[in-house]
């Protein structure tokens, strides 16, 4: 029989001391992996969305606010701004595109967003079905809202006042939906684009439209650009923010949290390896007799300290399976949260590098911890432990 | 099958060593030492098993040197040519009945074979404890399983350490005649060590050690 297979054996023969070893290292495992894969979706996410967008033009308010309601479509926009003003800022000599946004109403709490077809070209949004929007009041939806609203091509509907209910529902006029975009992984996903011309349409009686949008994406020519144009802004309503840096201030904030979270995970794996330390030593204790037979049988000493090593590893490698287990239902759960509460997708399952050092580092760890106790078993002297006759 | 010559052995803080008479055993031949408590009966069995190394002398085992082995060495000879039954029977708790027997016929590094073990199983009367866990054997069974894991790989000796001190008359027999008809059957040697008087007359050959000798 093999050492390996004794191992097993032993250890499942200890079902208590086994489970709580397992169940610490699990949930150390679990949290730091969740937040590995967590971390990946999230950045990935950012990326994404930000992509080449230098800078965000906008209404004064939080630069953060502004990045978040333009780029990830999360937030509610700081205000609006004159087309006019803005035009100025989308001809600069420093600028090399330009896309403009006008929020509109929801749909079924999907965001209506007037812009030009560049914004889906920025994002390399081809057309699945039907064509690019042209006129007003005719739109093109990403995959998320028709997987989620089930308009086709064809169907038409009425938008909701504002971003985030559906009480108010204009009935003047009826958008028309003339295309799907392929998915993207972006934000475009979940949105209604439109030309801008529908959005001022639907809200002509309610003010003077005086031809206002909410923001412009900018891309830009020069570098110089982020120094020149803050200092144009500075005497009008209008603000650029750069959403690299507002990003980055965004997750260092939500680092304290997440720097807690790993510290607490990384207490829970030294407990464990402690756990498996412990439950090996006891053992041991309690096993005298049985590993002075072994020898007695004809097992020498290296096979004593390769079963105990290997009861340790059998520990561990469970620990660590179901630590990474654990961490993907809790994707799929949060996931399932994030997606139903802000229509924000996780989906990252496959394994992370970070996960394979974790996977690695647990191993040795979990080696060490059970090194110790299998070299007490070297040590073992079988005449006096038999001869006590017990 | 086995000799020793010369055998002394001094414990750590004892004045004088123990000294032991020489044994010579053939295949087949049985041996009973007998000894009161503090002769070191136990200390001469772990000498002959290799279990200790002895202070002067030395063990044959099989026509080769085997006390001057490493200690390595000396546990996988004596899985291979020694089955020994000790005064309380123990097993390797995670195991069942027919698994402890496995276990010692692949250190001894036999083929497994599940005939063989059933078989002896039938024989020792406990056909039905195969899959049983160790725990659940009463006292009776658990030395009956252990005489049976000291001959399942088929040892050219087979040591007893008190097999019967624990037992009454009736049991005794039954255990005297379970060793002797394995080791006959194998065609092995059997030397019991014990301070039970009652064996004397139930073996021919006797050894008795004397204390300080």
């Amino acid at each position: 029989m093999k050492a390996a297979r004794l191992a097993r054996r032993n250890v499942l023969h200890r079902p208590l001391e086994t489970g709580l070893s397992v169940l610490l290292l699990a949930f150390g495992v679990g949290i730091i992996s969740l937040m590995l894969l967590m971390q990946r979706s999230l950045t990935e996410d950012l990326d994404r969305n930000i992509k080449d967008i230098d800078l965000v033009l906008g209404a004064k308010g939080s630069p953060l606010q502004l990045i978040l309601a333009n780029v990830y479509h999360v937030d509610v926009p700081t205000g609006n701004i004159a087309l006019a003003d803005a035009r100025k800022i989308m001809r600069h000599p420093y600028i090399e595109e330009a896309i403009p946004l006008a929020y509109g109403d929801n749909y079924e709490l999907f965001r209506i967003v007037g812009t030009e077809p560049s914004y889906p070209a920025h994002y390399n949004a081809e057309i699945a079905e039907g064509k690019m929007f042209e006129a007003a009041f005719e739109v093109v939806i990403g995959q998320e809202v028709a997987a989620a609203t089930g308009l086709n091509i064809g169907d038409t509907f009425y938008s909701a006042h504002g971003l985030t209910d559906g009480t108010d529902v204009h009935r003047d006029k009826a958008y028309t939906v003339v295309g799907t975009f392929d998915r993207t992984g972006a934000v475009i996903d979940q949105l209604i684009l439109t030309p801008i011309a529908s959005v001022w349409g639907v809200h002509e009686d309610v003010e003077d439209a005086n031809e206002e949008i909410t923001a412009v994406l900018l891309k830009k020519k020069n570098p110089l650009a982020i120094l020149t144009l803050p200092n144009l802004l500075r005497d009008t309503p209008m603000q650029v923010a750069l959403p690299a840096i507002e990003m980055n201030r965004l997750t260092q904030q939500f680092g304290i949290g997440l720097q807690t979270l790993r510290a607490v995970a990384l207490l829970i794996m030294g407990l464990s390896f402690i756990s498996v330390f412990i439950a090996l030593f006891a053992s041991l204790r309690d096993r005298r007799y049985e590993l002075a037979l072994l020898r007695t049988m004809g097992a020498p000493p290296r096979r004593l300290f390769a079963l105990v090593l290997f009861e340790g590893l059998w520990m561990t490698v469970a620990g660590i399976a179901a630590g990474l287990l654990l961490s993907r239902l809790g994707v799929m759960a949060l996931g399932q949260v994030l997606e139903d509460r802000f229509h924000y997708e996780v989906t990252q399952l496959v394994p992370v590098p970070g996960e394979f050092v974790l996977a690695a580092a647990a191993l040795l760890v979990g080696a060490v911890a059970a090194g110790i106790p299998a070299r007490s078993a070297l040590r073992i002297d079988i005449s006096n432990t038999l001869g006590q006759g017990r | 099958m086995l000799k020793t010559q010369g055998l002394r052995y001094q414990y750590a803080g004892a004045d004088t060593a123990l000294a032991f008479p020489d044994l010579h055993m053939d295949k087949g031949d049985e041996l009973l030492l007998l000894g009161a408590s503090g002769t070191g009966k136990t200390t001469l069995l772990h000498l002959v098993a290799g279990m200790r190394t002895p202070t002067a002398g030395s063990v044959t085992l099989a026509g080769a040197p085997f006390s001057a082995l490493n200690t390595a060495e000396r546990d996988q000879t004596r899985g291979k040519h020694m089955g020994i039954v000790f005064q309380t029977a123990h097993f390797v708790r995670s195991l069942t009945v027919g698994e402890n027997l496995a276990l010692a016929r692949s250190l001894a590094g036999c083929a497994p074979d599940a005939a063989v073990i059933e078989g002896l199983l039938q024989e020792l009367g406990l056909g039905h404890k195969l899959n049983a866990r160790v725990d659940a054997l009463s006292v009776g069974e658990q030395q009956r399983v252990s005489i049976a894991r000291a001959v399942v790989h088929g040892p050219g000796l087979i040591l007893a350490d008190e097999p019967t001190s624990a037992l009454d008359d009736a049991n005794t027999d039954a255990v005297l005649t379970l060793l002797r008809n394995q080791a006959k059957r194998t065609g092995a040697a059997l030397l019991v060590v014990t301070h039970d008087q009652r064996l004397k007359d139930r073996m021919s050959q006797h050894v008795e050690l004397n204390p300080t000798s």
